[in-house]
């Protein structure tokens, strides 16, 4: 692995400020880092989980102004004042749990948990954009999101789940 | 998997974008949705020591359908220009391709113009804009602005007609004419992964519903989208009475792809001609059901 | 026993801080620590001439820059080889930092400590290794031919050589029998690599306190007991000064059984000598070229039977791929020769293996740890002599079946424990019957035949296997009940998602009669218990569970003898229920568990209200008898052992019927069935959970995943775009259906079930291609661009 890596001797630093989660938040990082360790590190959300670094496990998922990116293929000095949300923000205001992370529990739509944050971030748009996903919505929905545990079944259930709990509180 | 450090730039206005990257000249890149060049740069594959950010040179987040086409701007993200029932209604094929590209959640930060600069022969989106005969805008600093016809643009794997200095400012997808109808098939190992192999179709009927003309570009088959005119092979028989297994026989005779870990140039041929016959029948069909519509006319 | 939640489908008490961010993964901890990297080796197989730093020391940030060089005794010396045999003649294992030569591509060279990772890797990159190239070893036969060699002492990169032998009832080996029998087919097949690949790689963070002289480790380890060990004698630290702790680990499934990895020697020593702390993050790169794999083989089987496809004898000689090195020992391959045998009674048995070195990353357990590769080889045996002699696949095996009344069956070999491969309890014939209700076996030609009017071609397969679960040597479980009632229990082994946390809690809560949310457990923390073995060969719920069980069993008595004295009725009469004991048919007299708990510990210092209860004037003391009798100790807690004398064996039996297209060679799934048999089932829908995930990992073991190596030992695929783990997209829907079978070794009755789901896919997924092109497959994974090469061949 040859780069032309100069030596990064003093490398500028950018002020940004994000709202994460509905918390105005300040960092300071060079343009290079990424925004999934800047929500890891600097702000220490750890959450927000890195599989692959190069866009297709799904695990760093996190919602930019409301829709899933890919926080490890996103500097985060390119969404300097805009909103993210993590996992850390699905719960509601007292940390009652959404019914997407109710219905994950419910279904077992989890095992080591270390996808769990970026299903539930996609699912969570997923469901807000369409409310009643089909059998194959659902599957087309969460498919650029890997999982090593559960195989799935359980995951898709649980999308199924969760639709029919927002339909309840509806 | 961190990448090396640039100097960042983020200019607001298409000026201003284009006097950085005209004095970065080859040591600066353009990051658009960052779904190629991120990874590119966290493996330590590329290096530049400029980045020109354009996420906030909003002038260019623009969809436009007008003059016999659809025009979309560097900042249109593929899930933006999916959603669009203009562009739906002006040209479905971009759509119908679209929704081959990667994962949903790519799409929301992938921009079109990034995926046809990229020019990856695997990607989709280079083969619809080779087989609609579309062109990319490009434009640098005191130079104005030039269009590159697709046949042009792409000129190898990874590489585009796009030179240093220069930013793509948009692509042009042309509408088709009157009794024509377009499709994309393709395979790949999994959903949403760079396909083995597929075909953009576009074919155009007669006056007496024979087919006038049947192009296809081939996707993961050369080492940029490879144009077949399939016209003479599929000459002036009814659509509905093609023979496919003779086109899909022609096409492979006419491509030369090459094998890797996913699939050997002989599947890859064979698979090709599979999809490109698949791809032109649809498109038929489609024209033959374009002629019935009772509005006609270009769509 | 009224608090019955052993064998409910109980959610998991470990999700609600994994669906809310809270989770606790190592790169999670130790935020202010510094960060490590690698400069691994580029090529497979070559000589270090030369290591020149010097244009790194300049980079921003940089802490320190290791090479083999620089590392003391014992740290320095090769890694340890975990599981000598007699047969692994030549077994070797690495530097933890390249020592003159490396061997694959990814192998450690250099460790670079910076401020953050980021740092780390641009010094990293900017390192330059002079290498001397040499002849890189790379494939399973030109390696065995032994032209060039990985390592130079090892003649014919011959790491093991084993055969074992099983005669039949008249004493004639196997292939005396092969060739004495009506029928015989000799074939070959293959195996290829796969991998692990769990979503968090590895990782190990590292605090050194030097003002006590201790080290706390943080590994993404299935073992946090051994690595402590590991780690105390490479780093000539005692035992207790070194705390190992597995928090919650992103998956496993073998690759995080290996220690100790060089990183996490090299972490923890870096840390202390620098007196900061320290963290490495595998990156998926580096999890790919420098972790483990699994799976590649070639066999060579000959088989003897009679008319009813009833095996006679079988002869199976196997090449085993172990990679660079052999830090494992020859695990993978004594369990596919031990377990091939599956449910079935067979004549006699001849198998011999060669473990054979190439410049490829190592090779040890993955999910099924050789299993799917014995299992494909037991299985597309029984269906070539089912095609050999037109009889029904299902037949073939129903007539080679060990039958209920022959347990325990000892299959006369020796088990990768080294005790006798001996199965304890299982119904194949009932299994099957299930499977072929399940999947509608009888009904498919019909289907087939409908299917194929459309011009469709559809196929079916089945495949069967035994697994031994549940290895030894031992586990154990503490658990102690606390003055506010509260059940504590840990054991050693550690988590990576199998949900212990809820199923241990469950078999304390059932056997201590306190409700659920009463007890906590703790796995993988040394601080809370030693001794341990690890997470692996679906070992933990059997291992632990029973331990656990065994240790409240210890608390319960010792419970009901305070209560009784308390109470003043006999312990006989006593239950606990709802965490209160009680006197049965009196619920008068009872005596809440809490205040057992703080009786049980006789006090001199009141440390608040309740503990008044226990202190020496109160009066609840005999006077006769000193306050902590003979033979007891103070506290109500309890720790014991399960130590099985061997395995406990599960089973099961899958059935798949998948669709070929005719001209895209595309391979779909249409229906995935299994049938399961773990013993008693502590919790269903975790055990489903297993198998859901199990089967996911066989899908992508049959028609996706592999290891692609080019000639010159380049691993082509090392990331997610080409290593293809199937997405949801790919994956089957699974129908389950369970038969419980109890084990008569442990006292729960329960079988592992951790790897069962993928053990027999591949086998299954070849048969129904088989089955829908009439094409022999005899290798696997299979792709749609090998299956129209596969069709090309058998027209042409
Ligand atoms: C997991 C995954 C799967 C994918 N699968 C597919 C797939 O199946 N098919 C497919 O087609 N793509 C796929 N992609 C790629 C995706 O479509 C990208 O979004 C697209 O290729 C590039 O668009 P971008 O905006 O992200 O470009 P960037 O990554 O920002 O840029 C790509 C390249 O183009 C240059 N560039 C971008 N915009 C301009 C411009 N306006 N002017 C000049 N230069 C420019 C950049 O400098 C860079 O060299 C996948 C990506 C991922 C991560
Ligand atoms: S870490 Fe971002 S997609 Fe895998
Ligand atoms: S739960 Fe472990 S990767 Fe999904």
């Amino acid at each position: 692995m040859k780069t032309d890596g100069r030596p990064a001797v003093s490398e500028a630093l950018h002020e940004i400020t994000l709202t994460v989660n509905g918390v105005v938040r300040e960092a300071k990082v060079p343009g290079r880092r990424l925004l999934s360790d800047c929500l890891r590190h600097e702000l220490g959300l750890t959450g927000t989980h890195v599989g692959c670094e190069h866009g297709v496990c799904g695990c760093c998922t996190v919602l930019l102004d409301g829709d899933p990116v890919r926080s490890c293929l996103t500097f985060a000095v390119s969404v300097d004042g805009h909103e993210i949300t993590t996992v850390e923000g699905l719960s509601g205001p007292g940390g009652e749990l959404s019914p997407v992370q109710r219905a994950f529990s419910e279904c077992h739509a989890l095992q080591c948990g270390f996808c769990t944050p970026g299903f539930l971030c996609t699912v969570t748009a997923l469901l807000r954009d369409n409310p009643a996903p089909t059998e194959d919505e659902v599957v087309e929905g969460i498919s650029g999101n890997l999982c090593r545990c559960t195989g799935y079944q359980n995951i898709v259930k649980a999308v199924h789940r969760a639709a029919e709990l927002m339909g309840d509180e509806a | 998997m961190k990448p090396s450090a640039f100097d960042y730039h983020a200019p607001r206005t298409l000026g201003e974008t284009l006097e950085v990257l005209a004095g970065a000249g080859p040591h600066g890149k353009v990051l658009a949705g960052g779904q190629s060049l991120i990874p590119l740069l966290n493996m330590r594959l590329a290096a530049p020591s400029h980045l020109v950010d354009i996420n906030r040179v909003t002038s260019l987040d623009t969809i436009a359908v007008r003059d016999g086409g659809v025009r979309v701007g560097a900042l249109a993200r593929h899930a933006a220009v999916e959603r669009s029932a203009a562009v739906a209604r002006a040209q479905p094929l971009l759509g119908a391709a679209l929704r081959l590209v990667a994962h949903p959640v790519i799409r929301n930060r992938g921009t079109v113009v990034g995926s046809l600069v990229h020019a990856d022969p695997s990607a989709e989106l280079p083969a619809v804009l080779t087989v609609l005969d579309g062109s990319v805008r490009l434009a640098r600093h005191g130079g104005g602005e030039r269009d590159v016809p697709a046949g042009e643009f792409f000129t190898g794997p990874l590489e585009s007609a796009t030179e240093p200095g220069e930013l793509a400012v948009s692509a042009f997808f042309p509408a088709l004419p009157a009794r024509a109808g377009s499709a994309f098939c393709e395979v790949a190992r999994r959903h949403g992964d760079y396909a083995m192999a597929g075909a953009a179709a576009v074919v155009v009927l007669d006056e007496d519903l024979r087919i006038a003309s049947a192009r296809v570009a081939c996707v993961s088959a050369g080492p940029v989208p490879v144009l077949l005119d399939m016209s003479e092979v599929c000459a002036h028989r009814p659509a509905a009475s093609d023979d496919w297994d003779a086109v899909a026989r022609a096409v492979r005779d006419l491509i030369d792809p090459e094998g890797d870990i996913h699939a050997t140039a002989g599947y890859r041929r064979h698979l090709t001609g599979v999809l490109a016959a698949r791809a032109l029948r649809i498109a038929a069909q489609e024209a033959t059901e374009d002629r019935d519509d009772a509005t006609g006319g270009p769509r | 026993m009224t608090t019955k939640l052993f064998g409910e489908r109980v959610q998991r008490r470990e999700d609600l801080r994994l669906i809310t961010g809270q989770g606790r993964y190592v790169d999670d901890l130790g935020r202010d620590a510094l960060a490590a990297a690698f400069v691994r080796s580029p090529h497979a197989h070559a000589r270090i001439r030369d290591i020149d730093v010097s244009a790194a020391v300049d980079v921003d940030g940089l802490v320190a820059i290791y090479t083999w060089e620089d590392l003391p005794e014992r740290v320095r010396d090769p890694l340890p080889l975990l599981i000598p045999h007699p047969a692994l003649t030549h077994g070797r294992t690495a530097y933890p930092l390249a020592r003159d030569i490396v061997r694959h591509v990814g192998e450690p060279v250099v460790m670079v400590v910076a401020r953050d990772r980021y740092l780390a890797e641009d010094a990293a990159a900017l390192i330059e290794v002079d290498y001397e190239f040499l002849k890189p070893v790379v494939g399973i036969e030109e390696a065995a031919q032994g032209a060039h060699l990985v390592h130079e002492d090892v003649p014919g990169n011959l790491g093991a050589h084993l055969v074992q032998e099983v005669p039949s009832a008249s004493g004639a080996g196997a292939r005396e029998a092969i060739e004495a029998a009506p029928h015989t087919l000799a074939f070959r097949l293959d195996f290829e690599r796969s991998a692990s690949m769990p979503l968090e790689g590895r990782g190990v963070y590292a605090r050194w306190d030097p003002d006590d002289r201790s080290l706390r480790v943080y590994s993404s380890t299935q073992t946090s007991t051994s690595v402590r060990m590991a780690v105390a004698a490479k780093l000539g630290l005692p035992l207790p000064s070194v705390e190992v702790i597995a928090p919650d680990v992103g998956g496993g499934f073998g690759v995080k059984i290996v220690h100790p990895w060089p990183e996490e020697v090299l972490v923890p020593w870096a840390a202390m000598l620098l007196g900061r702390e320290v963290k490495w993050t595998e990156d998926r790169r580096e999890h790919f070229i420098s972790s483990a794999h699994e799976r590649g083989q070639v066999q060579h089987v000959r088989v003897g039977f009679d008319g009813e496809g009833r095996i006679l004898g079988l002869d199976v000689t196997i090449l085993h791929d172990h990679g660079a090195y052999t830090p494992y020992g020859i695990i993978v391959p004594i369990i596919t020769a031990t377990q091939l045998l599956g449910p079935y009674r067979i004549g006699a048995y001849r198998v011999e293996f060669s473990s054979i070195y190439t410049n490829t990353v190592q090779v040890t357990p993955y999910r099924g740890a050789g299993r799917p590769q014995g299992v494909f080889c037991m299985e597309r045996t029984m269906d070539r002599i089912a095609a050999h002699l037109g009889l029904d696949r299902a037949d073939v095996r129903a007539a080679n079946f060990i039958q209920p009344g022959d347990f325990p069956y000892d299959q006369g070999l020796i088990f990768q424990d080294g005790r006798p491969l001996i199965y304890d309890s299982g119904d194949y014939p009932e299994s099957l019957r299930m499977i072929k209700e399940l999947i509608g076996w009888d009904g498919f030609a019909a289907l087939k035949a409908e299917a194929a009017a459309e011009g469709r071609t559809i196929g079916i397969g089945l495949g069967c296997y035994v697994e031994g679960t549940g290895v030894g040597p031992y586990e154990g479980g503490h658990v102690q009940v606390t003055s506010d009632g509260r059940v504590h229990v840990s054991t050693g082994l550690t988590s990576q998602g199998q949900g212990h946390e809820t199923v241990f809690a469950q078999i304390a809560a059932t056997e201590l009669g306190v409700p659920l949310d009463r007890v906590s457990v703790v796995t993988g923390d040394t601080r809370r218990f030693g001794y341990a073995v690890g997470t692996f060969a679906s070992r933990a719920a059997v291992m632990s569970g029973n331990a656990i069980a065994l240790a409240c069993r210890k608390v319960r008595d010792k419970a009901l003898r305070i209560a009784a004295e308390a109470l003043e009725a006999d312990p006989r009469d006593l239950e606990i229920e709802d965490g209160m004991v009680r006197v049965a048919g009196n619920p008068g007299a009872s005596i809440a568990l809490a205040t057992v708990a703080v009786l049980s510990n006789p006090l001199r210092y009141a440390f608040d209200e309740e503990a008044k209860r226990a202190t020496q004037f109160s009066g609840a003391a005999s006077m006769d008898r000193p306050p902590v009798a003979e033979g007891e100790e103070p506290g109500l807690e309890g720790r014991d052992y399960y130590s099985p004398v061997r395995s406990t064996f599960a089973s099961g039996m899958h059935a798949a019927i998948v669709e070929t297209d005719p001209d895209t060679a595309e391979i779909k799934i249409l229906r995935y069935a299994v049938v399961h048999d773990c013993g008693r089932l502590i919790n269903p829908m975790i055990v489903e959970g297993q198998i859901h995930g199990g089967v996911a990992q066989g899908v992508g073991g049959a028609l996706y995943e592999r290891m692609v190596y080019d000639a010159h030992g380049q691993l082509l695929n090392a990331s997610f775009m080409d290593f293809l783990m199937p997405y949801a997209t790919e994956v089957p829907f699974i129908e389950t259906a369970h038969l419980e079978t109890p084990s008569p070794l442990n006292p729960l009755g329960i079988k592992g079930a951790g790897e069962a789901g993928v053990i027999p896919v591949s086998a299954v997924i070849a048969a129904a291609i088989e089955d829908a092109e009439g094409i022999t497959i005899d290798r696997m994974p299979i792709s749609p661009s090998e299956l129209h090469e596969l069709r090309g061949r058998a027209t042409s």
